[in-house]
């Protein structure tokens, strides 16, 4: 069956320029506007994300696609894909994590400076996928905490993106004090980290 | 004259006799064994031979026949004559419990990284390797994945279903 295609059917006017994000619930009056902090940080974060592409096989290829002008991920505020893990708020771990890349894996996290965030794109990066072997880790989640997992083989870059929406949400709704909390701390320390 | 199979056989069974033997020829490429304790000589002579010339080591392999009682591992050597245009294939065979074969790094440079590959995944002793360790597994493994008595599938996932792999 052939894939459907779908056009713009529905113009939908540019309302202007620059698009803008929405504004957090909040009182306002004449001359001023009131909100929690929570909410004016989770929105300057999820509005600018950086990724840290770590990308080792055919996913990669899949997020080279989504980064390039047709899908274009810069329209969600992750315009600058930076490749020093020191710089960088999201992982983006794409492709097959052999046992011997476990370790570089969880160096790169390491070195990354909170907060930060995983994506685990596609099945092999989320459970080893096909490759149920003795040389491939079965999932990332064994070695580094993920946030969020993007299913396929590969996926699509419309599902990549989808990913980067729902980290965008965990970004945007995180409270302040999260990554201080025992919970958090017995989160890595599950993975002997810290 | 073209090297042809025929002429490779007779120069080693001139040179070697009875030590040499199994002459096959799968898709006409010759085939051969030898005691393992000949691979070098065997080598050697195929290297410095003025006819035979074959100084290109192609691939080197580890094969574990596990019904093959007293010869259950195979070192395979590819050889190709670069002049002529003619491939080789030499078998050696060894116990599993003592699998000491000589190096051939001192005759192909080739030879470095594929033994370590063949002892990293069948356990293959190259005695005399300058740096025989794990080269493509992680260094902590301990046991010789490619070996028939391993599985295949990472023994660590614990939420597979095995009927879903078609293994019920």
């Amino acid at each position: 069956m052939s894939r459907p295609v779908s056009y713009n059917l529905i113009q939908k006017p540019l309302v202007s320029d620059i698009s803008m994000a929405e504004m957090p619930d909040g009182h306002q009056g004449e001359g001023f506007f009131a909100t929690s902090l929570d909410k004016v940080i989770g929105l300057a974060r999820k509005n600018s994300i950086w990724p840290l592409p770590f990308a080792t096989s055919c996913c990669g290829i899949e997020f080279m696609a989504t980064m390039g002008s047709h899908y274009d991920l810069a329209r969600f505020g992750s315009e600058r894909v930076g490749f020093s893990p020191r710089q960088c708020d999201l992982l983006m771990v794409m492709g097959t994590i052999a046992k011997k890349m476990g370790p570089v894996v969880r160096q790169v996290y390491l070195q990354m400076a909170e907060p930060r965030w995983v994506l685990a794109v596609g099945a092999c990066a989320s459970s080893g996928g096909i490759f149920d072997t003795y040389s491939v880790l079965q999932g990332i989640d064994q070695v580094i905490p993920v946030d969020v997992y993007v299913p396929g083989c590969p996926p699509r870059p419309e599902a990549i993106i989808d990913g980067v929406i729902r980290i965008q949400d965990l970004v945007g709704k995180e409270n302040l004090r999260r990554r201080n909390t025992d919970q958090y701390k017995a989160l890595l320390e599950s993975y002997g980290i810290q | 004259m073209a090297l042809t199979n025929e002429h490779i056989k007779q120069r080693l069974i001139e040179k070697f006799g009875e030590q040499v033997g199994t002459f096959e020829e799968p898709y006409g490429m010759l085939t051969f064994e030898a005691p393992k304790e000949m691979n070098l000589k065997v080598l050697n002579f195929l290297y410095d031979d003025s006819e035979l010339k074959f100084r290109f080591l192609t691939d080197l392999t580890g094969v574990h026949y596990p019904a093959n009682t007293g010869k259950e591992l195979a070192v395979v050597y590819h050889l190709h004559n670069l002049e002529d245009n003619v491939r080789i294939r030499f078998k050696v065979f060894t116990d599993i419990n003592t699998p000491d074969v000589y190096t051939a790094t001192g005759l192909f440079s080739a030879a470095n990284w594929m033994e370590r590959e063949s002892y990293d995944f069948f356990g293959v002793n190259f005695v005399g390797h300058p740096n025989l360790k794990r080269i493509l597994n992680v260094d902590e493994m301990d046991y010789f994945p490619l070996r028939k008595e391993f599985p295949l599938e990472d023994q660590t996932r614990i939420d597979k279903d095995d009927e879903m792999f078609g293994r019920g």
